[in-house]
This record gives C-alpha cells, structure tokens and sequence, in this order.
C-alpha cells in the first residue's frame, strides 16, 4: 500500500530524513515512533505531497507521490501535526469544505459530512464555530477532516496530543476501529500511545530507521533478562543480602519498599523460590509481579547511541509509568 | 493539467464566504461607499456651480457631465482601491499559513494554480461587488441628466482591471509572509510605486520616461477614463494580473522546498 524506498530530506546541509525506507501493508496500523524532531513529521508531509523529498521514492497505492501527486492525494487523508482548521467556520461548514476539497461526488457531500460526524462523535458541536471549540474537539474536528473521504490511507501526525485521557481512549478505539478498510500510519513520541494502538512500529530517529518490527518482537529482542517487581513490608538488609546470592539472579535494586529483581537471561522459572525466600527471611511479601521490559527503554535504548547495554534497574519505576 | 472550476469555485466560495463571517467585507464596503458617497456628492455640487457659473457669465458651453463627474469619480474610485485593496488581499495567504491551514490546501487533490485563482477570483468578487454598489450613482445622474454610457461602462471595465492588478499584488505579498500586516503594507508599498512610477518620466529621459510611463498602472486607466477602449492597455492589465498571479505560484512553489 505504501512503499518508501532511499527517502532523503535535506534542509539546507542538514538531513531531516535520511536513506529512510519502509512498506506498509494494506489494512495495517503502523506506529511512527521518534523523539522530537527525528524526521516524522518531515516522512508524513512528504507522503502526502506536501513538501518534495530531495531524493528516493515513496508510493502509495501504487501512485508515485512525486509523479502523481493528485492520485496520491485524492487516496490520502492527512492530519497534520496543528490540525489544519478555520477558526471562523462551522464544524459541518468546514467538514463540508474538506468534502468538497476531496472531491466528494457533490450528491455525497452532506451524506459523508454526517457520517463522519457521527464516527469522530462531533454531533454535539456540529453547529458550532472551530474558533470556540476547546483543542480536543478541534483536534477531532481535524480528524474527521482526514476521513470525510473515506480515504484508503490515513496519515495521522500525533494524533492524540493536547487531549484528555477519556478522549485519548476514544481516539484510539477510533483509529483500532480503522484499521482493514483504511491503512493507517500515525506518528508519536509518546511511547503508549503507539503500543495501544499499533500493530507495528518503527522507531526513527535522526531520520534514520532504527529499528521496525511488532511490539512483541520488539520487546523480545530489547529484552536484556527478566524483572521481577517485588513490595515487601521489611526490606531488611540480610533479606535483600540472600535474596542477591541465590542462583540465577543478577542484580536486586530497592525503592523503598520495592524490589526490582533482575534475573540472568536463561534462568529457569525460580519465582516460587524467590518468594519462598523473602518469606524465610520474614520480609513479609504484598506483591508480586511479572515486569515487562517497556517501550520506554527499548525507545531510549534504541534512540541513545548504544552506550554500553544500559542496565535495567530503573525498570520498575519507569514500566509503570509507561504503561497508563 | 486540466483546471477543475468546481475546485477554483469552493475554494473561491470558502474565501468569499470569510469576508462576510469576518468583519473585513462590513468595514471595506462601509469605509468605501462613505467615501465615494462623499466624492459624488461634492463632484456633483462643484459641478453644478460650475455650469452656473459658466452660464451666468455666458462663457459658452459647460463642462461636460463626462469630464465632470464621470472621470474625477472614477479617478478617484482607484486611488481608493489603492488603500482598501491590501485590506482585501492581505489575509488570503498569510493567514491560511499562520493557521496551518495551508497544509490541507497543499495536501488535497487540488493544484496549486486552481488554490490561487480561487483566492483571487473571491477577492475580484468582493470588489465587484463594491463596484455594483456604485451603481448607484450612474443611476442618480440618468435620472437628473444626460450623461454618456460609454465612458461609464469604460471606466468601469478600467476599474475593475486595475484593482484587478492590485489584487495580484496583494496575492503574491499574502503568499510571501505569514505575517498579515507585512503582507497589507508590502501591497500597498508595491501599489502606491506602480501607480506613482510615472512621475519620473519628466525627469527620466525619452527612453526611460516612456518605459516608465508604460509601466504606471494608472496612465493605462486614462483612456478607460475617457471612454477609450485599447487593447493595448487591456493586454497590459491582464499580463499584470497574470504576472503577478504566477510569481505567486513561484513562491509557493518554492516554499514547499525548502
């Protein structure tokens, strides 16, 4: 459905986007993951014809972005980063325009304004001026702009900033709900953001691919060993002491009353053991946990040049932020 | 590539339709028919005394309604449009790119040629409206007297040319900046020059004066004035527009690359 091939984007001397080249397959949603100013932004507005690329190819339902861009266009639904809307037009106003704009056949206009209305859940405000709406309608106002078409591809750049959590999760469902009619590609640097919603993600950064795959095999392959969260109401010493000499555990780390237990790759399953132990050692136990390895740190990981293999004693902390 | 007027058309309407949601339309058409409301009262009053006088002393036939009212009128309708014009213009682009917005009209099935006729075809609309409404007074003088249709039909022809030509000078200024007051000073800048330039010509020398008169979008108007129409000054005002028009896809053109 989409293929980029050797994409480069030169701002002046500097490479925004380099050497860069991905497929997406029909009816996948592709997560574009990158820190600020890591050439998403720049990859979208390319696909979409925006700017020109300054060499590479990239097509989207076989059409060249470069050679037809008017196909490409009438077959991509774009929302750009600042949701691209008229403060003094209506909502049904602007979604009309939008319509018309993608050449909506003109018996279809009212009829795909309304449906799309009703999808993004606008219907409330539909009379409504853009200017007055608060950044989350106006952020959905923008959404329903890129799907008033009926688009084959949706190209979302960070769809869900500036909303609150209740709208975060309805965006989300929406764009799951998109997925085998449209092909969708939507960027972030919010790491859950993509791991709700994506089935596969590609982490850029400095405009280049560091990395493509499926969450799963993504946290496989990052995975330096498996956590154990621990909370104990007594986290004596001789306890944590023991609990580190047994086999097959490399590093235990303390927050308080928390333990983070790093075991060596390999280890057989040793959590009855473990927890056998904190209870020898009266540590009384209230928890216990399986941590996975977030897409927090396969991010920094992956985005911080390989500075050594970063332990992961800060796991526990961060995989629970991670995971809201 | 074929141009689609159904594009050109709603992109041309939404514009249109922005002047009168906005308060721009309500405040360019008021501030313009006080002004030229006030214009023909005083052309009309100074040319009655005129003719008394003329006729008090016998000196002959008066001035004629044409030379009297018809040409001051007008004259003065453009150095008016001089002013409103980069009010008019000065929102078309720079707004669309501080809003962002210029990223759904890049991103559309739309060519860049039918996003600019569309902007400048809402704002030739607004100031042929402005042009109807000073109908009126053409009306009040076939009412009261006997003008000449031709040199009114002329004039308007030229007007609606030459505030063509400020338009496309208002386009291409909106597509240069973001910013609208750079864009509205710029096209008044660059019009108040293009109007003026002939003042030179004294001074310039034969081959320069004659270039320069050329140049001066309003030496071409003074035929109009008189009720002449030239294909010359035609062929003039409408290689203006569309200069204009396509340095204004240049720079957009251009901004896209970089």
């Amino acid at each position: 459905m989409i293929q980029v091939s050797h994409l480069t984007k030169l701002y002046g001397p500097r490479a925004a986007v380099r050497d860069l080249s991905f497929e997406v397959n029909q009816g996948e949603i592709v997560g574009f993951l990158g820190p600020n100013g890591a050439g998403k932004s720049t990859t979208m507005k390319i696909l979409t014809g925006f700017m020109p690329a300054s060499d590479g190819k990239a097509s989207i339902c076989g059409y060249d972005v470069f050679e037809q861009p008017l196909e490409v266009k009438r077959n991509v639904g774009f929302l750009p980063e600042t949701p691209p809307v008229y403060p003094e037009m209506s909502v049904y106003d602007y979604l009309e325009f939008s319509a018309r704009l993608h050449q909506v056949p003109k018996l279809q206009v009212s009829t795909a304004v309304n449906t799309v209305i009703d999808k993004v859940a606008l219907g409330e405000v539909r009379k409504r001026l853009i200017g007055n709406l608060s950044k989350g309608y106006r952020q959905r106002v923008g959404l329903a702009q890129s799907l008033v078409h009926n688009p084959k591809v949706l190209i979302l750049d960070e769809p869900t900033v500036g909303l609150d959590p209740k709208q975060i999760i309805e965006i989300r469902e929406l764009i799951k709900s998109l997925s085998g009619d449209h092909t969708v590609i939507l960027s972030s640097h919010i790491l859950p953001e993509v791991t709700a919603t994506c089935q596969r993600i590609i982490v850029i950064n400095k405009g280049q691919i560091v990395a493509e795959d499926t969450l799963e095999h993504l946290t496989a392959r990052m995975k330096k060993g498996l956590i154990y969260s621990m909370v104990v109401k007594n986290p004596s010493k001789e306890g944590l002491e023991s609990l580190r000499k047994m086999d097959g555990i490399s590093q235990v780390t303390a927050h308080g009353s928390k333990l983070a237990i790093e075991m060596k790759s390999g280890t057989p399953e040793i959590r009855d053991k473990i927890i056998e132990m904190a209870v020898q050692r009266s540590m009384g136990v209230l928890e216990f946990s399986v941590e996975k390895i977030s897409l927090e740190e396969i991010f920094l990981q992956l985005t911080t040049i390989e500075t050594s293999s970063q332990p992961a004693s800060h796991s526990a902390d961060h995989s629970q932020g991670a995971g809201v | 590539m074929k141009i689609s007027l159904r594009n050109i058309w709603t992109i041309a309407g939404r514009d249109f339709k922005t002047y009168f949601t906005s308060p721009i339309a309500y405040i360019v058409i008021a501030g313009f028919m006080v002004i030229m409301g006030w214009m023909f009262f005083f052309n009309l009053s100074h040319f009655n005394m005129q003719n008394m006088q003329y006729q008090q002393f016998n000196m002959g036939k008066g001035v004629s309604i044409t030379e009297g009212i018809i040409r001051p009128l007008y004259g003065n309708m453009n150095v008016i449009f001089l002013f409103l014009v980069p009010f008019i213009t000065m929102r078309l682009f720079a707004e669309e790119k501080k809003l962002h917005t210029i990223e759904l009209l890049m991103t559309s099935p739309v060519q860049l040629s039918e996003i600019i006729l569309g902007k400048f075809f809402s704002s030739f609309l607004l100031v042929s409206i402005m042009l109807v409404l000073t109908g009126v007074y053409p009306i009040v003088l076939f009412a009261t007297g006997n003008p000449e249709l031709g040199p009114i039909v002329t004039s308007y022809i030229g007007t609606l040319l030459l505030s063509s030509c400020y338009l496309s000078i208002g386009i291409l200024f909106s597509s240069v900046t973001e910013n609208q007051i750079v864009a509205g000073a710029l096209t008044f800048a660059a019009g108040l020059f293009f109007w003026l330039v002939s003042w030179a010509t004294q001074s310039a020398g034969p081959v320069w004066g004659e270039l320069l008169t050329y140049l001066s979008l309003i030496s071409h108007y003074n035929n109009f004035g008189q009720g002449l129409l030239n294909t010359s000054d035609i062929a003039f005002y409408l290689s203006f527009i569309g200069l204009g028009l396509f340095l204004t896809h240049r720079v957009l053109d251009s901004f896209r690359w970089r």
